[in-house]
């Protein structure tokens, strides 16, 4: 594996060797007759059947020909064939799978035939074929090209259809373009680099597969052979001169290889995977540390304590550090919500507050622990204690629950495994779970499998799978986002629900600031990897101290906004998380930013009773400046 | 032109599933899965008889001609096509092969005149085993293997392990089976002479012949099957599960397991078939007493009973290992038992 | 620009009838908001509206019914509905550069040379406040928000009289949000375009929209104007679609009772109203409440102003039982 320095060298190993194998192939399918011609067709009978020698390296054929010679002018059909029956099958195939992507009625019927053929390998229908179109050249170029056939046409109707069903492709019918300018404009460029990349690789097993037929006697016939050819006629004279098997083999092989090869490294160029991955940088760049004066409003005895929380990720992309510095506490039975937009890390905090944070990824804090438990540690009983005591609902409930599995079986689980519960008892527990989160007719529901049941649902059985443990902490990421507003408002009662009964904690996040407002006590908001505001709910909304959340709440219409005027917004991008800033990450969009803004960081300070702010002009409190300049309008009840 | 361009009825989401229909009681949904499926190799079986009448009947010339040569005498001609019943109507004959079909009589043959269900029954079995010991053993390497590789090398960890993975698996992957059956025999028979050259008599004649079949199959669905695994590995189901603190053993085994292999199946089966298509070529090496060294002989020799009765033959059995395939993952995949097609 | 009526529109998907009866108005130059839960029908209809879904019932624009001329002329008049699609990332071809993009929809016959069209797309780059020399890039170097705007200014490319907009920022951020609808509205008054505002989120729809109708499954059960439907709204999927809104600073989810019934996710039976077994005031709540069971009230519904298909939806006068 090459090392690469800051910039991917023009030919990686990766490249250079099917580059130059390629070459060869074509070199040789070009000069090989012209070079050996005479040595592979001078028959010499008195040096026939001979071994491997220095005056021939891989013996003489019972004619006293060169096998070596043989082998390399042998290039030349083999390659051309292949190419040729690659070209046949590609044909056929993308023509009968375009029109049966297109057509409604012949498309059922050609989809019927080519679903067929696929089931039979391509060496009997080869062989098939090679019944109608008679053996030798042409029939066997034409006989592998129809066995390659479907395959093309199957795979050409998987593009097409997806392409199809692609909105570029509907903007495109509703602006009264025609069929024909579809399939040229958009189907056959977007579908066009599989389908070669798809042939590429074809060639090699074009290949084989005529040399199989000749290898039977049904391909290529003398005079003329092809390396499968010389494999047949040498099949049985390997006892006396092994060259005989090992030369054409050699040559099938590193041909395919060869095509195999080639077509990974386009796929791959294709795909931007262009540079050997670089190698991990052992010290990172220097980011910021973490700011040794970093206030705290927690006590010992918190449900979940976080200071300084950074996560990095090592990816042959770069450095990207979406989480930069976070720190908050959450109280026993305390609702908190964690609001940003994409790209603020808010889903990644919960990440590594339930350490669910995986290699390429790394988590650094100066604390992280659960219920006096380091969060940071390693082993199974930090594993175990979590699995009784915190629990995680997802965004897509429809992918948090396995397929394969029963619903039942997701419930009883945990309970079996961490509490040790006996089967019998974890079953009516589970079923009372999913009548709790009023789900009709549980013990139907226990049986069934996760396609069977709506977004709603599915979202409930998550939560009812939380309370089968005793969770003191209830982390929900984006519980709701995926589902209808009158859905959501029973989740989110029943998620309170949850929470005043059982006394546990919750850690909400969410991009909507509405929603994360119903439910929780305090609230985060966060920007770029930190956290600038902490309050209390209402303390947000009446009395926003940074900027950013203003212009969050601001541009969000309600039901009172006042229809006459635009909605304020701000110019420009939140930092990704590869980027590095001296200063407020907010800065460059913040009209109340100056040059103290760009280049320092501004902490995480207590403005007032539990509200935290991370700006140096704050709208309110110590070192506000009058007037919400931001959003010109007074701020909310 | 097309409907689909021109616009079908579309939506946008339908409502979640019916509660009630969905379901169904177990045992029916399963007799209409099963049916489904035998009804779907019925047809199939249909469509392979008929295609293998017309092939014959596509050939320009006469068949029987073709395959006695010049030499043969006229009245000659005149009894085997007698025989072979080509002096009837074309419906006539299709209705007369189904027939014979159907009750195992798969003609004679136009060069030895010998039954063609004879011979069928003489070397089919032998091809069968070859066949059914390599894929056993293909299951059985790729599996674990596809695995225990993902496992290593997730999350861009273990590059040496994948490059080794990759580069080996697509060495193996473009040795064809008979060139490594030619190579085998090198090493084995001619150079060592640890094994028969040819024949089945004895066990260890059967080794050499089953490892070329397995090593490239099994080396390409290693590879699918670390693909699948790893796709399964990312799901968010399987880190919903790790959320749920579930020791590892059982994840992997309840959880990752079952996904992976619904997949990997899908593709196993056609590789699986190719098995069957390979021991075509490898009996030949090996001469191995199976329907593989009958049917190159049988093309040169355009022994067209003899064709049709072997790919016949070879292609039911392909389409019998799809539907257990199909089997198979209805019951590992509860949705593909629903009706989807 | 033109008006846009919709009259008993009936979309199949397979054997399922997604949109069944659905019937509005859109007077020209007014902003019409459809609301409705995922499966609602609310895409499906607008989908039948532009073509890209078979239908059946009367689609007019202006005079013109499209599922009643012939092809050539729905063709030429199909061209004046435009839809821009929530997804930018899948609706523009990530081969094609920004200039291609808005190209298509600009008319061949309009413009002569390659430079004047060329001219065009950057007027109309301006007109959406995208920077002209974004032309040569491709979709996938841009913004969540930029790329929506480019796929606006393909659609005004095709000079429409009326503009759809699926849950055009639903996929986006809120900042960006605020920009696009502010493009929006601004366009909208500018052109004097008829558009229809699909969306999920209610301010928003009140925030844009003139008139509203909500939609469930497949048929409107509320229609009126928009602060009429908000300030008044009759029929109890309204209400609690209403209800369900969380607002900034109001703790009303967790306490307000008007809550649905819990049964979600099983079909009622046919016949009678379909909304009956979530419904706050029916059968599932008073069980006196027959009626629900056996009339289906949408289709009865009709001549009020201010329409709903509720048995029991407050009625104009006052009079009538409270629901």
């Amino acid at each position: 594996m090459t090392e690469v320095a800051r910039k991917p060298r023009r030919f990686p190993l990766s490249t250079a060797i099917p580059l130059a194998l390629l070459l060869l192939f074509v070199f040789l399918s070009i000069a090989g007759p012209w070079l050996w011609g005479t040595d592979a067709e001078t028959s010499n009978v008195a040096v026939a059947d001979q071994g491997i020698s220095s005056a021939h390296w891989m013996g003489t054929d019972d004619l006293g020909r060169d096998v070596l010679a043989r082998t390399l002018v042998a290039t030349r059909s083999s390659l051309v064939l292949a190419v040729l029956a690659t070209i046949v099958g590609g044909c056929a195939g993308v023509a009968l799978g375009l029109l049966s992507a297109v057509s409604r009625r012949l498309g059922r019927l050609i989809d019927g035939a080519i679903g067929l053929l696929l089931a039979f390998p391509a060496l009997l229908l080869a062989i098939f074929f090679a019944v109608l179109f008679g053996i030798g050249s042409v029939g066997s170029v034409l006989a592998v090209g129809a066995a390659f056939a479907p395959g093309f046409a199957r795979i050409t109707q998987t593009l097409t259809a997806s392409v199809i069903s692609k909105e570029y492709v509907e903007a495109s019918r509703v602006l009264g373009k025609r069929p024909l300018y579809l399939t040229f404009r958009h189907i056959l460029p977007n579908i066009g680099e599989p389908v070669i990349l798809y042939s590429t690789i074809h060639i090699g097993t074009a290949v084989l597969a005529l040399s199989g037929l000749s290898f039977l006697g049904l391909g290529v016939q003398p005079p003329s052979y092809d390396w499968g050819r010389l494999l047949n006629e040498g099949l049985t004279r390997i006892y006396t001169n092994p060259g005989v098997g090992i030369a054409p083999s050699i040559a099938i092989v590193l041909a395919g290889l060869t095509f195999n090869m080639v077509g990974e490294r386009l796929s791959d160029i294709l795909g931007g995977r262009t540079a050997a991955p670089p190698k991990l940088p052992s010290k990172q760049r220097g980011l910021d540390p973490a700011p040794a004066r970093a206030e705290t409003t927690g006590t010992t005895g918190e449900l979940v304590e976080v200071r300084n929380l950074r996560v990095v990720y090592h990816t042959v992309d770069g450095v990207t550090t979406p989480v930069r510095d976070v720190s908050f506490s959450i109280a026993p039975g305390e609702k908190v919500g964690i609001v940003g937009e994409s790209g603020s890390g808010k889903s990644m905090t919960a990440s590594a507050v339930a350490r669910l944070i995986d290699t390429p990824g790394r988590v650094e804090a100066r604390t992280l622990r659960f219920l006096d438990a380091d969060l940071l540690g390693h082993g199974t009983e930090v594993d175990r204690h979590l699995g009784r005591n915190m629990s995680v609902v997802f965004q897509d409930p429809g992918e948090a629950l396995n397929p394969a599995i029963k619903i039942g079986t997701h419930l009883v689980e945990p309970s079996v495994i961490h509490q040790r519960e006996p089967k019998p008892a974890a079953r009516r527990k589970a079923i009372k779970a999913l009548g709790s989160v009023a789900i009709s007719d549980p013990a139907r529901r226990f049986r069934q499998h996760q396609h069977e049941l709506s977004g709603g649902m599915k979202q409930r059985v998550c939560i009812a799978i939380g309370l089968m443990g005793e969770a003191r902490l209830i982390i929900a990421d984006e519980p709701t986002t995926a589902l209808d507003v009158t859905v959501q408002r029973q989740i989110l009662r029943l998620i309170n629900d949850i929470g005043e009964m059982t006394g546990a904690g919750l850690l909400f996040i969410s991009h909507d600031i509405a929603v994360v407002s119903e439910l929780c006590d305090r609230i985060l908001v966060m920007y770029a990897g930190f956290v600038v505001e902490e309050a209390r709910t209402a303390d947000v909304f009446t009395s926003p101290a940074h900027p950013y959340t203003a212009m969050l709440l601001a541009a969000s219409p309600d039901m009172d906004t006042d229809k006459s005027r635009q909605l304020p917004t701000i110019d420009g991008r939140m930092p990704g998380p590869g980027v590095d800033l001296p200063g407020c990450y907010f800065a460059a969009r913040c009209p109340r930013a100056d040059v103290t803004c760009t280049e320092s960081a501004p902490p995480l300070r207590t403005l007032a009773e539990g509200h935290r702010v991370a700006c140096w002009h704050p709208l309110t409190g110590a070192g506000a400046a009058g007037d919400d300049e931001l959003t010109g309008v007074e701020a909310k009840i | 032109m097309s409907a689909q361009l021109a616009g079908e009825p579309d939506a946008g989401s339908p409502a979640g599933p019916a509660a009630g229909a969905a379901t169904g009681r177990g045992v029916g949904q399963w007799a209409f899965f099963v049916g489904r499926k035998l009804l779907r190799l019925v047809v199939s079986l249909l469509i392979l008889v008929t295609a293998t009448f017309i092939m014959v009947h596509l050939i320009p010339g006469d068949p029987v001609l073709a395959a006695l040569g010049d030499q043969a005498t006229p009245q000659l001609i005149a009894l085997r096509r007698h025989e072979l019943g080509l002096d009837l109507s074309l419906p006539a004959q299709y209705f007369h092969y189904l027939q014979g079909v159907v009750t195992g009589d798969f003609g004679r043959s136009i060069v030895t005149d010998a039954p063609v269900s004879q011979l069928l029954a003489t070397k089919f079995p032998n091809t069968l085993g070859l066949a059914i010991p390599a894929f056993v053993l293909v299951v059985l390497i790729a599996l674990p293997v596809g695995l225990l590789t993902a496992i290593r090398t997730r999350g861009g960890r273990g590059r040496v392990t994948r490059t080794l993975f990759v580069n080996i698996t697509g060495l193996l992957n473009s040795i064809p089976d008979y060139v490594l059956a030619t190579l085998l025999s090198l090493i084995f028979v001619v150079a060592i002479k640890a094994f028969p050259a040819a024949g089945n008599g004895t066990a260890a004649s059967y080794v050499l012949p089953v490892a070329a079949l397995v090593v490239g199959p099994a080396a390409s669905l290693s590879r699918i099957v670390r693909v699948e695994a790893l796709k399964v590995l990312d799901a968010e189901y399987i880190r919903a599960a790790k959320a749920r603190r579930l020791p590892t053993l059982l994840r992997y085994w309840r959880h990752v397991l079952p996904n992976m292999l619904t997949a990997s199946l899908t593709f196993g089966g056609m590789i699986l078939a190719g098995l069957i298509a390979g021991t075509v070529l490898v009996e030949n090496v090996f001469g191995w007493p199976g329907v593989g060294t009958v049917i190159a002989q049988a093309v040169i020799q355009k022994d067209y009973p003899l064709i049709q009765g072997i790919l016949l033959v070879l292609g039911a059995t392909v389409l019998i290992l799809n539907m257990i395939v199909d089997f198979v993952l209805g019951v590992l995949d509860p949705r593909s038992r629903m009706g989807a097609h | 620009m033109a008006n846009l009526s919709v009259e008993n529109l009936r979309v199949r998907y397979g054997a399922a009838t997604v949109v069944r009866g659905v019937s509005f108005d859109v007077a020209d130059g007014s902003v019409v908001g459809l609301v409705g839960e995922s499966g609602s029908g609310k895409t499906t209809v607008a989908r039948a509206v532009v073509g890209l879904a078979g239908s059946s019932g009367a689609i007019r624009i202006g005079e013109t019914d499209l599922n009643a001329c012939s092809a050539r002329q729905a063709r030429r008049v199909r061209r004046k509905v435009q839809l821009v699609f929530q997804d930018s990332r899948s609706s523009l071809d990530p081969r094609f550069t920004v200039e291609q993009c808005v190209l298509e929809g600009i008319d061949r016959s309009e413009f002569r040379r390659r430079a004047d069209a060329s001219r065009r797309v950057a007027e109309l780059l301006e007109m959406v406040s995208l920077d002209p020399g974004l032309a040569r890039s491709r979709p996938g170097n841009l913004s969540g928000g930029q790329r929506q705007r480019v796929a606006i200014a393909r659609a005004l490319a095709a000079r429409p009289d009326v503009l759809i907009a699926d849950e055009v920022t639903a996929s986006l951020d809120v900042s960006v949000q605020a920009v696009v609808i502010n493009l929006l509205r601004e366009l909208q008054a500018e052109l004097g375009l008829t558009m229809v505002f699909i969306s999920h989120n209610f301010a928003l729809v009140r925030y844009m929209c003139d008139d509203l109708a909500v939609l469930f499954n497949g048929r409107i059960v509320e229609h009126g104007s928009v602060d009429e439907v908000i300030s008044a709204p009759e029929h109890p999927y309204t209400r609690s679609l209403l209800a369900a809104i969380p607002e900034v600073g109001r703790r009303r989810l967790l306490s307000d009772s008007a809550a649905e019934a819990t049964a979600i996710g099983d079909r009622p039976a046919v016949g009678g109203c379909d909304y009956r077994l979530r419904c706050p005031v029916g059968p599932v709540a008073h069980a006196d409440r027959e009626i629900c069971r056996t009339d289906d009230p949408v289709t009865e519904a009709g001549g009020r102003l201010h329409q709903a298909g509720c048995h029991f939806a407050h009625r104009k006068d006052g009079a009538g039982v409270p629901a």
